[in-house]
């Protein structure tokens, strides 16, 4: 029962500060950061206790029934709650630390504080959750928070553009993640995973006709149906293609949100989701191979776009775009617990990536173009070094958990049929990519002669303790993580009794060896370009002029949009407003209010003034009346 | 030979239709006042020829009433046209349409 707190104490925080917040200000933080160390602390608790072999299980409190319909809430923490609470509350904890110094001085200190409290409540919720409807209220309401926190400087019309765009891209997935809802109760009697995973087992070969309202025919499995809805809900919320395209507009927001939402805990819960559902995706390989390739899809897309970036966050955040579709990857070939090991590492190594950029940013005064940059890794000591941690994580170099995480996520990948093998040649292929633009960014940014403003180039030092701190404690992560037997750990939440897992065939070795191939090939590639021969990007881009500006524009997914979707909508709601809105419904209602006016206006000419006028109407009315009298 | 009383109330019936006209058409005002007298004494009429044809004395009583009424009504009616009069110097009935649209 005490696991209720930890949810609730970061909920306590943020009504604390929400509403009290303008009378504390400056020391927001002695809230906030207290209540997410506790969580942090019965985080621990309860991992041990899971370790340990019980399933923890917390009803909370039943919100309705009604006949067949049970809504309740509640908390159950297995394996995979367990590891995903220490995730949670490890990276929002150090977010939280490294806030203090990089919000310090803003108008915004306790609002923002109360946001990330907000968001921590409900992400935590969300991994708690022991039912479908749960899941998805705080699945909503983590899309809140990242609206409210991407527009955090809300007077810059930029950042209130990006919110909207993330909050209504999300909702677009939202709605097939609702209908995979109704339809799982529909058919499985129930939203309690339990229950759906066993009805499924029962339900497995029932199709839906979904031509029948039109006359037609088209079977379709349902468990593959309900897979599939939930999923496009995953496609939003992990920014998968098509619907990636509110991640990097995302960064407009504070560099901390950026850490916890975007790389560690909003982004990784449609991984999580699908995980947590395996039992219910591995009825339907349909489903499966769709988010397999959809992953893979994503995952070459945003490494395709993050080579060309020069915003130092956009890099980080294709980066993310790209690792997610790993993950989404992974779990569509039914390696789990291979994605969500990786889910996990990269949640160190990428939140540390994004607070080292944050240090740059706030070291140069709020410069973020890394051509603006350049031979900082004198001035930043400790975020250099934590960055290219970070960085020989993210590109799968040796011994570092990224490097674990990674390979073992590929070799599962190769050992799931053929498909998989497809996958897995364009996941070592995007390998050598990340690795490349990681060290892309590390060069231009840290090495080299120094691009940076005159005007600043003289103060550029260590920010404060508060924010390297946290760094270094994520580079050490980025490294043990690798070491703690993970996935064997998870092995046991993803059984499924048949014979996929670890078939680590004679692929293994080669495997590894081919990945960790490519991740030093890619580095190698960044050292010549940007460190041997800085001259020659430019002539490759001149040579490529149109494959750069494609990977520059992000493959113009957002002009495609815009050109196909947004103008149109734009257009019809304009089409809308002026013929019916104005026209008709505004003309019905001013039409009644006329058409009585001008029925007033003629009975006014009745009240003439003229007595005799009167009494002609009284006499008339005496004759009619008489009249009906001696009739009837 | 008595006369039917038909007649009489034909009678009444020709004098209050001409009263009733004289009301709704005139424009002096005294003269609509001698209309409505006109009107009251075509009842009146009407009362008598009742009371004579039904052996009823009820019916002339009833004109005691009626005249009475009439006789307080013309007085207080002729007050009225002379403060009327006060205020607009004309007695004609059109001129007096104040509460009008």
């Amino acid at each position: 029962m005490i696991y209720a707190l930890i949810p609730l104490l970061p909920f306590a925080a943020f009504l604390i500060l929400g509403l009290a917040g303008w009378r504390i200000k400056d020391r927001a933080h002695l809230v906030a950061v207290p209540a997410v160390a506790l969580s942090w602390v019965l985080s621990v608790v309860a991992f041990i206790e899971v370790a340990l072999g019980s399933v923890i299980s917390v009803p909370l409190y039943t919100w309705l029934t009604s006949g067949p319909l049970d809504i309740h809430i509640g908390l159950s923490v297995d394996r995979l709650t367990a590891v995903m609470l220490l995730l949670v509350t490890t990276v929002s904890g150090l977010v939280h630390i490294y806030t203090i110094g990089y919000m310090h001085g803003e108008p915004g200190y306790a609002r923002f504080f109360s946001y990330i409290a907000l968001f921590t409540f409900s992400m935590l919720m969300l991994v708690l959750a022991d039912n479908l409807l749960q899941l998805f209220i705080f699945w909503e309401a983590v899309g809140l928070c990242s609206y409210l926190l991407i527009g955090h400087w809300y007077e810059r019309p930029s950042a209130c553009s990006a919110a909207t765009k993330a909050f209504i891209v999300n909702r677009i997935g939202d709605f097939g993640f609702l209908l995979g809802l109704f339809l799982a109760w529909a058919s499985f009697g129930s939203l309690t995973y339990l229950d759906i995973f066993a009805q499924a087992h029962q339900s497995a070969n029932e199709t839906l006709n979904l031509l029948a309202p039109l006359g037609g025919h088209w079977e379709v499995s349902v468990v593959t149906l309900v897979c599939l809805l939930l999923f496009t809900g995953a496609v939003g919320k992990s920014a998968q293609v098509p619907l990636h395209v509110w991640l990097p507009d995302a960064m407009e927001g504070p560099t901390p949100i950026s850490a916890l939402i975007h790389a560690a805990t909003m982004v990784t819960a449609g991984v999580f989701m699908v995980a947590r559902l395996a039992p219910l995706y591995n009825l339907s390989p349909t489903a499966m191979s769709v988010v397999a390739i959809v992953g893979g899809l994503t995952m070459v897309l945003g490494a395709t776009i993050a080579v060309t970036q020069t915003d130092i966050k956009r890099v980080v955040a294709y980066s993310t775009v790209s690792q997610l579709g790993y993950m989404m990857m992974a779990c569509g070939l039914g390696a789990y617990a291979a994605g969500i090991y990786h889910l996990l590492t990269h949640g160190a190594f990428k939140a540390l990536l994004f607070l080292g950029c944050g240090s740059v940013i706030i070291a140069l005064h709020h410069e973020q173009d890394m051509r603006h940059m350049g031979g900082l890794k004198e001035n930043l000591p400790v975020t250099y070094w934590t960055f290219v941690v970070g960085s020989l994580a993210l590109a799968g170099f040796p011994l570092t958990a990224g490097f674990f995480s990674k390979d073992d996520l590929l070799v599962s990948t190769w050992s799931a049929g053929p498909l998989g093998q497809i996958l897995t040649i364009f996941g070592l292929l995007t390998a050598m990519l990340t690795a490349f633009y990681s060290f892309r960014l590390v060069f231009v940014t840290f090495w080299g002669p120094s691009h940076v403003d005159p005007h600043h180039a003289g103060h550029v030092q260590e920010p404060s303790k508060t924010m390297t701190v946290p760094l270094i404690i994520l580079a050490v992560l980025s490294v043990i993580t690798g070491y703690l037997g993970i996935p064997g750990f998870l092995e046991p939440v993803f059984a499924t009794g048949s014979d996929t897992g670890s078939d680590h065939s004679g692929g293994t070795a080669g495997i590894m060896m081919t990945a960790t191939l490519m991740g030093l090939l890619g580095i190698a590639g960044a050292y010549y370009l940007y460190v041997i021969r800085p001259g020659l990007p430019d002539q490759l881009i001149r040579t490529w002029q149109a494959l750069y500006q494609g990977s520059l524009h992000k493959w113009y997914v957002d002009e495609a949009y815009d050109r196909t979707v947004v103008r149109p909508t734009f257009a019809m709601a304009d089409e809308l407003w002026t013929k019916i809105d104005v026209r008709i419904i505004d003309g019905a209602v001013n039409g009644v209010a006329r058409a009585i006016a001008w029925g007033g206006w003629l009975l006014r000419l009745v009240q003439s003034g003229q007595t005799q006028h009167y009494a002609l109407g009284m006499a008339l009315g005496a004759v009619v009346f008489l009249t009906v009298l001696l009739i009837f | 030979m008595t006369v039917p009383m038909s007649y009489y109330l034909t009678l009444s019936a020709i004098v209050f239709l001409t009263g009733l006209v004289g009301v709704l058409i005139r424009r002096n005002i005294i003269i609509i006042l001698l209309s409505v007298e006109l009107m009251l004494n075509a009842t009146n009429i009407n009362f008598v020829a009742f009371s004579q044809y039904f052996h009823n004395v009820a019916g002339q009583v009833f004109v005691f009433f009626a005249l009475t009424v009439a006789a307080a009504e013309v007085a207080v009616g002729l007050a009225i046209i002379i403060a009327l009069h006060r205020a607009k110097s004309t007695i004609n009935v059109d001129e007096f349409s104040l509460l009008k649209w």
